[in-house]
């Protein structure tokens, strides 16, 4: 029961940062009708950004507190991640909207290998451990160096805040702003909110621009977190992510964030107590089972053939 | 008696749909009679589609019965006999019957021979004219191939095959004066041979029943009556019957045999196109008026102003 | 001159704008990323190691980059002034950044980088002095005749596969032709055979497929497990394959046929990532991540390839050289590669071939007309994945060792790249998309010149994917719809006449 309570708080740090990727992915997905293959590495880049800006802050300009330099290194990290989002846009799927519909499915693997690459060129292959940092730990239940203790890190706390924190600021813009409402009518009907005066190109650069700032924000909690980072770890945590937004329902943001806490507990739980050679299987076993059986997700709206 | 009494080829009864709580065709019952053009008439959103859907298997109706005798005659206690079985298709001694609501939407095409058109043309753009005839004869032609075996080794027998399926296409074509574009994608042609090419495409595939959505939709006058001189020549040449949705009244009364009015989901009228025609529940739901009475006093005061 | 043409910028102005946000986006995307590296120093403790002068370089490069792609109109005259400037900005570089200037090099890029300019400028002179040429040349004369020429070229290309390994043997003798015929002609026949076999799937019948690898894995792994324990030969394995690899296309195919559109590619993805997985966990049968070594080689008909009495060799009196093995895989490549394509044109033009197509034109249209669509489907995943078992074996017996590594997502995005490249359903096309994008990253393996420029540390392997990316992504934008994307109809009344690209649909599944 303890291990369990444990594993749960584990699993809702990691569905946290689940979440945060999701969000990219569903609202790519909602507006422009395409799987965005290459955010997964986006947030990979941004783990690389959080970790660079860290280590300048704290080894060449020597921040004295790390709330400070964590701080920074967030706001910093959202920033630069929005550049390469919007340049990625701008160079390898605007010019590829409205025409074949595999056309910008290829460029985004494209750009999903060549970041990949990018980041293995200039940074070096192996990982890149960071030392670690926030490892205070709160004791929920039991004593410290008891084996049925359950705990809670000040990391993980910081994780689950700012998470909470963003989202809201989040679902703010999008629901109250003239930008939320732009989105959702170039999400209805692309043509008809350009002849309404909607700038559409802007639009949807915004929305890579918000995608990736959360995706950046789950780079810096994830590298706090597991404070390890390689050039090839974007893959498999935007697969899950996707993953997540697809359980939530693809278009659906707060289907995403649900969809991301399940996709991060059912892994942590998997792992736990099932197999951790198949926690990867876990993932995509529910993609499939998702797909086949409810594919308009959780909190999605159903889709009907027309004829 | 009208055919539709007498040998009807489809039985609609007390069909049904609902998209959760919307009633889209509300227990409507009506016979289509054999070698009759049927025309499918009513007010937009009356419903028309989506009882053509049901009748073609892309929709499973809620409820209802579609009893289809694509030959012979659908004796009621036979069918009433093959309704409790279970069964989807019945060889019986007084016809061929078919249960189509209880059939995928292709087999209700492929055995029960019902073929169909769309509202919003769907041809196979990328592909020609010709081809697209071709594709249509897809059960004859996988048969005759040998489920591709035969057709890999190229014997002479498949090759006969495909002569004939080709010399089948290019007739249709022939008929709809398209032979001379047989090789010209089908996404390419102009608007009104499109409409053309896909009832052509329907006929290939050999129906009972061929039905048809708006086929003179978006047509200009000339081609209106190039569309009803090919339905007439379809239901004169060939054993096919016509079920037709139809907004344009003209083409509606110059051909049809039997006219079935549908409005919010439910049959108001049925019979004769002279029928219909001075029936003053149609005339009400097409003056959006709310019962025939009003109708009638709208009706006398146009007639009143054009006398004038 | 009025006010309002004053004000207005010039075309300079206007491009050295334009240059400088490119250039501003440049620098803020290499700020972190490029400038400082993460290194583990002795004490495994994380440095940064500074290299800002990377930095001045790219945001330069794109600024000259953007500047004259923006100032001249001519695509010619951009290309070469381009290619031109960064020769010049590299001869540059080779004068300032290394301890001793490499003058003789900078020269070299310098003289070059001035003659590509010039070459630049006087296409973009008579760019501007030529009249302006009429839009949209009548389409329907001139794809009947490049279809010919296509298949012209198709037929001399045949020629040309079939005496490559010969010809380069006799030229450069066993040891120097090894390489060009092993990693330029086996290696990329089997990304052909791949590209075609997946070309069922996804260029006929429209159905996204994202995990191809998996049927080359299962085809690899059956002919591996049946040669090492039950020791049958590569000749009975190498159906054996093809039906395992069909019958899990239609296991698989059952449940996902009735998604469509990204979401079938991605279930198809997330099952190939499956088959991964278990290939590395399902230690007792499949060895994990170690793979299964010493699986039987290929023999010629029963003769082995061996220096032994009873070899391949001494059997037909010549002497031994491992290059005859070689040239068999070769030729047996190149067989199965065309068996599988004479196979496709001919079920094209039988009625399982046009469903296909009809399916990708319009689904419901093919229900309406009787067409059971989900057999259509399952045909088309079966042969798709059969082809793709059957290249696995070979895979397996060319390489006589496979582990999970070969069968990652990478794989199964280069063949579906190559499909969507060569334009889909042009069986041509994704011959030519297989020899660019293999036969490309193949060549930058060669590029070892390159460590003369950047010194020995230089290591131009690691660019090959990079490249590759990006070569998927500028390709994508400059020819959606792949290379050749004129459908050539199945059949004809009086001539056959191409289907231009843009009325082809690309299937919803």
């Amino acid at each position: 029961m303890e291990n369990f309570l444990q594993q749960l708080i584990n699993g809702l740090t990691l569905g946290s940062i689940y979440g945060l990727i999701a969000i990219g992915y569903t609202m790519v997905f909602g507006i422009i009708g395409m799987v965005n293959f290459a955010h997964g590495d986006v947030f990979m880049v941004s783990t690389f950004i959080a970790l660079i800006i860290f280590l300048a802050l704290t080894t060449l300009f020597s921040i004295p507190s790390i709330y400070i330099a964590l701080f920074l290194v967030m706001v910093a990290a959202m920033i630069l991640t929005s550049v390469w989002s919007w340049a990625i846009e701008r160079l390898a799927y605007r010019p590829l909207r409205g025409s074949f519909r595999l056309a910008p499915l290829i460029s985004a693997i494209g750009m999903s290998i060549f970041l990949m690459n990018f980041v293995q060129v200039t940074q070096g292959p192996r990982n890149k451990p960071m030392p670690p940092i926030l490892e205070h730990v709160f004791y929920l239940y039991g004593q410290p160096g008891a084996a049925n203790a359950v705990t809670i890190s000040s990391r993980q706390i910081i994780i689950m805040a700012a998470t909470a924190i963003l989202l809201t600021i989040f679902w703010y813009v999008v629901q109250k702003t003239a930008l939320g409402r732009a989105q959702r009518a170039v999400e209805q009907d692309r043509k008809m909110a350009a002849l309404l005066g909607v700038n559409v190109n802007r639009t949807v650069s915004i929305t890579f621009i918000i995608g990736a700032m959360l995706a950046s924000v789950a780079g810096t909690l994830y590298l706090l977190q597991y404070g390890v980072v390689r050039f090839d770890d974007g893959f498999i945590p935007g697969v899950k992510a996707f993953t997540a937004a697809v359980l939530g329902g693809i278009g659906s943001i707060p289907g995403a964030v649900l969809g991301g806490l399940l996709i991060g507990l059912i892994e942590v739980l998997w792992a736990a107590y099932v197999s951790s050679d198949y926690k990867n299987a876990a993932a995509f076993s529910i993609l499939i089972i998702v797909l086949i059986f409810m594919p308009s997700g959780l909190l999605g709206r159903p889709e009907v053939e027309k004829v | 008696m009208n055919r539709w009494m007498t040998d009807p080829i489809l039985r609609v009864e007390h069909l049904s749909m609902r998209f959760g709580g919307l009633i889209a065709v509300n227990d409507v019952s009506f016979s289509v009679g054999r070698g009759d053009i049927t025309a499918l008439i009513g007010p937009n959103g009356a419903g028309k589609t989506t009882l053509f859907n049901c009748i073609t298997g892309f929709y499973k109706p809620t409820q209802g019965r579609l009893a289809f005798a694509r030959e012979g005659r659908a004796d009621e206690r036979e069918v009433r006999a093959l309704t409790r079985t279970g069964k989807r298709h019945a060889r019986l001694a007084s016809g061929d019957i078919y249960m189509l609501e209880r059939m995928p939407d292709f087999e209700i095409a492929a055995k029960a021979r019902v073929a169909r058109t769309f509202q919003n043309i769907r041809l196979f753009a990328g592909m020609t004219a010709l081809e697209n005839l071709v594709v249509a004869q897809h059960n004859a032609l996988m048969h005759a191939s040998g489920w591709s075996i035969l057709g890999l080794l190229s014997v002479p027998s498949w090759r006969r095959a495909e002569t004939a399926a080709i010399e089948m296409a290019r007739a249709w074509l022939a008929r709809i004066g398209l032979e001379h574009r047989a090789d010209d994608p089908a996404g390419a042609l102009p608007y009104g041979d499109q409409r053309r090419l896909e009832i052509a495409r329907a006929m290939c595939t050999g129906p009972a029943l061929l039905c048809l959505d708006e086929p003179a939709a978006g047509l200009n006058p000339r081609e209106s009556g190039e569309l009803a001189s090919l339905l007439r020549l379809i239901r004169d040449e060939h054993v096919t019957s016509i079920l037709i949705i139809e907004h344009d009244m003209s083409v509606v009364m110059k051909i049809s045999d039997h006219v079935v009015v549908l409005d919010y989901g439910a049959l108001i009228s049925d019979g004769t196109p002279d029928y219909v025609r001075n029936d003053p529940n149609v005339i009400a739901a097409y003056l959006g008026v709310s019962d025939a009475a009003e109708a009638e006093q709208v009706v006398a005061e146009i007639a009143r102003e054009s006398h004038k | 001159m009025d006010v309002a043409a004053a004000k207005r910028p010039t075309r300079v102005q206007t491009a050295l704008r334009e240059a400088s946000f490119a250039g501003l986006i440049a620098a803020l995307l290499s700020f972190p990323i490029l400038a400082l590296r993460v290194e583990a120093d002795m004490n495994n403790r994380l440095v940064l190691e500074e290299r800002w002068p990377l930095v001045g370089v790219a945001t330069l490069s794109i600024f000259v980059a953007r500047f004259l792609s923006s100032i001249l109109d001519d695509w010619r005259a951009r290309a070469l002034a381009i290619a031109g400037a960064l020769s010049n900005l590299f001869a540059i570089g080779l004068m300032i950044f290394p301890d001793r200037p490499q003058i003789g090099l900078a020269l070299w890029f310098g003289a070059s980088g001035s003659t590509l300019m010039a070459a630049g400028l006087y296409f973009e002179r008579e760019g501007r002095a030529a009249p302006e040429r009429p839009i949209a040349a009548p389409q329907v004369a001139k794809t009947s005749r490049t279809s010919g020429l296509i298949n012209l070229v198709g037929i001399v290309a045949l020629g040309f596969v079939i005496a490559y390994p010969l010809v380069l043997l006799a030229w450069l003798g066993p040891q120097g032709s090894l390489k060009w015929i092993n990693n330029y002609g086996v290696q990329i026949l089997i990304y052909v055979m791949l590209g075609w076999g997946l070309n069922i799937v996804v260029g006929l019948a429209g159905l996204l497929d994202l995990g191809y690898v998996a049927f080359y894995a299962v085809g690899a792994y059956a002919y591996a497990l049946l040669a090492t324990t039950f020791g049958l030969s590569f000749w009975i394995c190498l159906p054996l394959a093809g039906i395992l690899a069909a019958f899990w296309g239609i296991l698989l195919g059952f449940p996902v046929l009735r998604l469509r559109g990204d979401y079938l590619a991605l279930v198809t993805l997330a099952f190939g990532e499956i088959v991964t997985i278990v290939l590395t966990n399902w230690v007792d049968l499949t060895n994990g991540e170690a793979g299964i070594s010493s699986i039987p080689r290929v023999s010629f008909f029963g003769l082995p390839f061996t220096a032994a009495d009873d070899g391949f060799a001494a059997t037909f009196g010549i002497a031994f050289s491992p290059i005859h093995r070689t040239i068999f895989l070769f030729y047996l490549i190149l067989v199965l590669a065309l068996i599988t394509n004479v196979v496709t044109i001919r079920l094209r033009r039988l009625p399982i071939g046009r469903a296909w197509e009809a399916l990708r034109e319009d689904e419901i249209a093919c229900r309406s007309l009787g067409v059971n669509t989900t057999n259509t489907k399952l045909t088309a995943f079966a042969l798709g994945a059969m082809f793709g078992g059957l290249a696995g074996a070979f895979f397996a017996v060319r390489q006589g060792f496979i582990n999970p590594n070969s069968f990652t997502f990478m794989e199964s995005a280069t063949i579906l790249a190559i499909v969507v490249l060569g334009g889909m359903g042009s069986q041509i096309g994704v011959a030519l998309a297989a020899v660019a994008m293999v036969g490309g990253t193949e060549i930058l393996r060669e590029l070892d010149f390159l460590k003369v420029l950047f010194g020995n540390d230089f290591d131009p392997n690691q660019y090959r994917m990079l490249i590759f990316g990006l070569a998927m992504v500028v390709m994508m934008v400059w020819k959606p719809r792949g290379l050749i994307s004129t459908r050539e109809p199945s059949i004809f009344l009086k001539e056959r006449r191409g289907v231009a690209g843009s009325l082809v649909k690309e299937g919803h599944g």
